[in-house]
């Protein structure tokens, strides 16, 4: 009797473990329905999205010799390292100097960095242009957009999330670490390094690769702030995401941005698997060292 | 030894406070300027005189009043249809019982890093090819975009939500001979309530403020408050998209007005004191 | 104390945090080469802010600290010879054991004479050479017992082997003087006695001065040369542990270092204390009259049988300890704490007594009339003493703020509606000195007494007025009178300060 009345409970466990994952799954493939459509269909040379008219890399010959295309994604990644790397600089240095300040003080400082947070990126966009635009007209004639407004705009975009995601490694921090590392013969600076920065690197790290995803994914402050400049010399400065906006804006996807899709989705697997495989390792990682004094 | 008592070594603790500058500076100079000269100029005409005339403009125009309409289904809807469909798989995700894999999770925030710009594109030419082009069905195709846009956003809150969850307060409960759906109404969804408000936030205001997706999807036909700042931008109307930013905003402070309200509610506190 | 073997001293050390909280108040303090100082006093008493200063992560306000003669008040940390052992050990997460130990070490920089490029001699500075690293920290693990632990990562360890780590690397430094920030409070029990016997070995082994700052006096009085008793910022007493724990300059520091029975008492004739309505020879000299605080240390309360002691008492409460019993015994309705190897019963009748030299008398600061044997009798009065011949109309409301008294005689909480039955309810009664009046209309006092002392003190006279139940009360007032007069007392009713001194709940009316 108590037997089956187990079995029972069991059998529906299972029917509702059944069910949960099929809906996951399910979910999972409708959001990755344009994806995959895109992968499968990057190994035929159809122009026509759908229509499979044979086996072939042609696509990814044709991406490579696309000078259009390549100089999009050089200005892509190009803007992408440089404004990360700008905004990791100036938030990390932000998060840790306002984590000093007193208590009213660090407030504004924190209602500042939510303003770019909350704020549409559209309205973002549109405001820093009107700047820009009323600094030709009323400050300097000269002044245009250009290459730098464009820096400006995608650090902007990236900024408050690198201060945001230092800030509670920071707060996580000893602050006696700081007063041992002085205590010890470390001057305020060398602590800095000693301590403070081993401490806040994961923040520092998530933070750019936050920074990064924003800036190579932006379409609507690049649109808006963009001159010339970089790759694209005296022309408009186009990345991967206006290039392939103004294409579709008057026709289907260009096919070579296929090929495009798979190389990313397949470098992403990549670096997803790596970091998987890493994290797994450093967590059964055992305490044996290896002797640095031998090294 | 020579010790030196210099005025510097005194202050030699607070050094660190200067760090901050350029950012603050930055900041100021590229964050609050700018938004303060949109409610200049969204008070003002093309001269710099201060006028209502962006204001009169805006809610004189049918359109321009049915954009903010438009805009507004869209959002909810989409936020809507977002949750119903992200919430349970949040649930299952962090459930250990039904998922022992941590990289599902990872599976379903990955598209996130492939150009929105070009999945926006696929799913049209997908959509078109199954019949459900944006001349037909601009408002379906939009939805459809805009969900698959934005689901990621919506789990990813509602999962680390999740794992958060007192499953030993459900247990309790349907040990006291709460059903399914009872435990589920008054202990789950108050637990998980922070979850929901934050993905709504992730949701409702970049929907309501997107330019791509509904461009595209609708093939134009679909004009949301995006689209409309956009347009004033291409025209150089400062002016008018000024007025619009400033409605944009009000909104957000007005949301975060409510949002903060809800936070304070006992119940959703009490969801929040998980944390 | 001669200023050459002075390592450390504070001079007038004030310290005022920005919100105006003075955590330290003029702290004046020498430290001698060698010795092994505590710091001891509760949480919140300044002591952690002392040796902040001296390890210069925080600066005084006013004052000067000097390290050997030197003034180093204002002095950052990196610069002073100085190193602290923290109080969770703050051991650098993402270095292991080794390199922990190694951190100042690599800081260091050593004085030579090189010389310049144009040839010309001068002071240079080099590092440390790794050989010279790798053998001090060797040495220094080897001192706290952790030498083949140089590889591990420092989560790894058990806190009782952070707190090795953290001591080996401060004293690798080889600093003129050790801080130690309750190095031991994040231990267990069994561990910390260990941890202390290791420390007072290592201080001797090491031969340096050791600041120790802590809340527990036992580890205090276990480990020091020297205990600095401190109190909201000030200095109560700095002396040996023997001198603390046996001559507590006041009633603070007895209560603070240990279990004691403190009492009010007065001078009532030459070394002769009379205190738990029994008059008892002591050591101490002070004037006749004079109101002192009294030390008994639990073992120093001798029981006889009934009648062969000073005073009787009956025993209240009995603990068995192991190699003797603990009792409470009652004396009225004062409590005696005292420790015995005869077992007595519960409510046997005893008879107490103190040797002269163990009576630690003390000079009382005399601020307000205070006592402690007051009780109320639930018809509105505040009763002092046994004999229920000094009775004070009372207001109890003022007991529970916003409360009242109902038919009764119950206190009824307003908000709570809750009712208390205050009869029989022990207080401690206060009366500043000067609310007490004096009168000569004898009809016109809650009670009478006659005046035994006077004094004039500026501007008023201090009298003290004995009443027949032999209770004293001190009045300033500028009016004069002679000794040997009777007089009337009289306090108003605002004036009665009382204070329960069990919490209100234990009185709650079960309804």
């Amino acid at each position: 009797m108590v037997r089956r009345v187990r079995t029972l409970e069991e059998k529906k466990t299972l029917a509702v473990r059944v069910g949960a994952n099929f809906y996951i799954y399910l979910l999972l493939f409708l959001m990755y329905v344009p994806v995959l459509a895109l992968v499968i269909f990057s190994f035929t040379g159809s122009v026509n999205f759908g229509t499979w008219s044979g086996f072939s890399f042609e696509l990814y010959a044709t991406l490579f010799q696309d000078e259009e295309i390549m100089r999009a994604l050089g200005n892509t990644v190009i803007l992408a390292l440089l404004s990360s790397f700008c905004s990791v600089v100036l938030g990390t240095l932000g998060a840790v100097g306002v984590h000093e300040w007193k208590r009213r003080s660090k407030a504004v400082a924190e209602s500042l960095t939510q303003i770019p947070v909350v704020t549409p990126e559209i309205v973002l966009a549109l405001s820093l242009v009107i700047m820009f635009v009323f600094l030709g007209n009323y400050v300097y004639a000269g002044f245009g957009l250009s290459f730098w407004t464009l820096l400006i705009g995608h650090i902007c975009l990236s900024l408050p999330f690198v201060y945001l995601s230092v800030k509670p490694k920071l707060l996580q921090m000893d602050p006696a670490l700081y007063e041992a590392a002085l205590d010890l013969g470390s001057t305020p600076r060398k602590a800095l390094y000693q301590v403070t920065l081993p401490a806040i690197l994961p923040g520092i790290l998530s933070g750019f690769l936050l920074a990064l995803t924003l800036s190579l994914d932006d379409f609507i402050v690049t649109s808006f702030t963009r001159g010339s400049g970089l790759l694209s010399g005296a022309q408009m400065i186009e990345t991967i995401s206006t290039l392939v906006q103004a294409r579709i804006k008057k026709g289907p996807l260009p096919p070579q941005m296929r090929a495009l899709t798979t190389l990313i989705f397949l470098f992403v697997l990549l670096v997803v698997i790596v970091v998987t495989i890493l994290m797994t390792k450093k967590r059964k990682k055992s305490h044996h060292h290896i002797d640095r004094r031998n090294a | 030894m020579q010790w030196k008592n210099s005025k510097a070594s005194r202050f030699f603790s607070l050094k660190r406070k200067y760090l901050a500058f350029p950012y603050i500076l930055f900041l100021v100079l590229f964050i609050l300027i700018p938004t303060l000269l949109i409610i200049f100029y969204a008070f003002s005409d093309e001269n710099g005189n201060p006028s209502a005339e962006a204001m009169i403009e805006f809610f004189s125009t049918p359109s321009k009043i049915s954009v903010l309409v438009v805009s507004l289904f869209m959002g909810l809807q989409t936020t809507l249809i977002c949750l119903l469909l992200g919430y349970p798989a949040a649930y299952f995700l962090a459930d250990k019982k039904i998922n022992k894999n941590a990289v599902l999770v990872v599976l379903f925030i990955m598209p996130m890093w492939i150009n929105f710009v070009i999945r926006t594109g696929a799913t049209r030419d997908l959509l078109s090819a199954i019949g459900l082009d944006g001349g037909t069905h601009p408002w379906e195709a939009t939805l459809i975009g805009m969900v698959q846009n934005y689901l990621p956003f919506t789990i990813l809150p509602l999962y680390t939500t999740m794992l958060k969850l007192d499953r030993a307060q459900m247990e309790a409960a349907a040990d006291l001979g709460c059903s399914p759906f009872k435990v589920f109404i008054k202990n789950v969804l108050p637990q998980s309530l922070p979850g929901i408000i934050s993905a709504s936030e992730m949701v409702f205001m970049p929907v309501m403020s997107s330019y791509v997706i509904s461009d595209t999807l609708s093939e134009g036909k679909i004009t949301l408050f995006g689209n409309s700042i956009y347009l004033n931008f291409s025209n150089s109307q400062w002016n008018a998209g000024s007025f619009m930013a400033l409605i944009f905003l009000v909104l957000i402070g007005l949301s975060m007005l409510v949002t903060r309200r809800f936070e304070k509610d006992p119940v959703a506190s009490r969801g929040g004191g998980i944390w | 104390m001669d200023a050459d073997t002075l390592i450390i001293s504070l001079e007038h050390v004030h310290k005022e945090f920005e919100d105006g909280f003075v955590a330290v108040d003029d702290f004046h303090l020498g430290i001698k080469r060698g010795e092994f100082v505590t710091l001891l006093g509760p949480s919140g008493c300044g002591k952690t802010t002392t040796l902040r200063m001296i390890a210069g992560f925080s600066l005084p306000s006013s004052g000067k600290i000097l390290l050997n003669g030197e003034d180093i008040t204002n002095l950052p940390p990196y610069k002073r010879p100085v190193n602290t052992v923290f109080q969770h050990y703050a051991l650098f997460p993402n270095l292991d054991v080794y390199e922990n130990v190694a951190f100042g070490l690599k800081n260091k920089r050593i004085p030579y004479e090189g010389k310049d490029w144009r040839g010309r001699p001068k002071t240079k500075y080099k590092r440390l050479s790794p050989e010279v690293i790798d053998e001090k920290v060797a040495k220094a693990l080897k001192i706290v017992d952790l030498e083949d632990m140089e590889d591990r990562d420092v989560a790894s360890l058990s806190g009782g082997q952070q707190q090795r780590v953290a001591i080996a690397r401060a004293i690798v430094n080889e600093p003129q003087v050790l801080l130690l920030d309750e190095p031991l409070s994040a231990l267990d029990r069994k561990m910390r006695k260990d941890m202390q016997l290791e420390l007072k070995e290592m201080h001797r082994k090491l031969g340096i001065t050791f600041i120790y700052v802590t809340h527990d006096q036992e580890e205090a009085l276990s480990m020091s040369d020297t205990i600095v008793v401190m109190k909201d910022g000030a200095i109560m007493q700095v002396g040996s542990p023997e001198k603390i724990y046996n001559e507590p300059v006041n009633a603070y520091v007895a209560d603070f270092i240990g279990e004691s029975n403190i009492y009010n008492a007065t001078m009532v004739g030459d070394k002769k204390v009379r205190f738990l309505g029994g008059v008892f020879p002591c050591v101490d000299d002070f004037p006749l009259n004079e109101k002192v605080d009294v030390v008994v240390r639990p073992e120093d309360v001798l029981i006889f049988e009934p009648g062969k002691g000073i005073i009787d008492a009956k025993v209240s409460s009995k603990v068995f300890k192991g190699e003797m019993y603990q009792y409470v015994l009652l004396v009225g309705k004062a409590e005696v704490l005292c420790r015995s190897t005869e077992s007595y019963e519960i409510g046997e009748k005893v008879s107490i007594s103190v040797l002269a030299k163990n009576i630690q008398v003390m000079h009382k600061e005399l601020t307000e009339n205070e006592y402690m044997n007051a009780w109320l009798d639930g018809k509105g009065n505040v009763i002092i003493g046994e004999e229920e011949e000094i009775s004070f109309p009372a207001d109890y409301t003022a007991l529970l703020k916003g409360s009242h008294i109902d038919e009764d005689g119950y206190l009824v909480d307003a908000k709570t509606n809750k009712k208390y039955d205050l009869k029989d309810a022990d207080i401690r009664l206060t009366i500043p000195l000067d609310k007490v009046e004096l009168e000569d209309d004898l009809s016109k006092g809650e009670c009478r007494g006659v005046i035994i002392s006077s004094v004039w003190v500026g501007d008023h006279y201090q009298y003290m007025v004995r009443t027949e139940g032999e209770e004293d009360f001190v009045a300033d007032t500028p009016y004069a009178w002679n000794i040997g007069d009777e007089v009337a007392i009289h306090v108003a009713k605002e004036n009665l300060h009382l204070s329960l001194r069990k919490e209100l709940s234990t009185y709650a009316v079960e309804e």
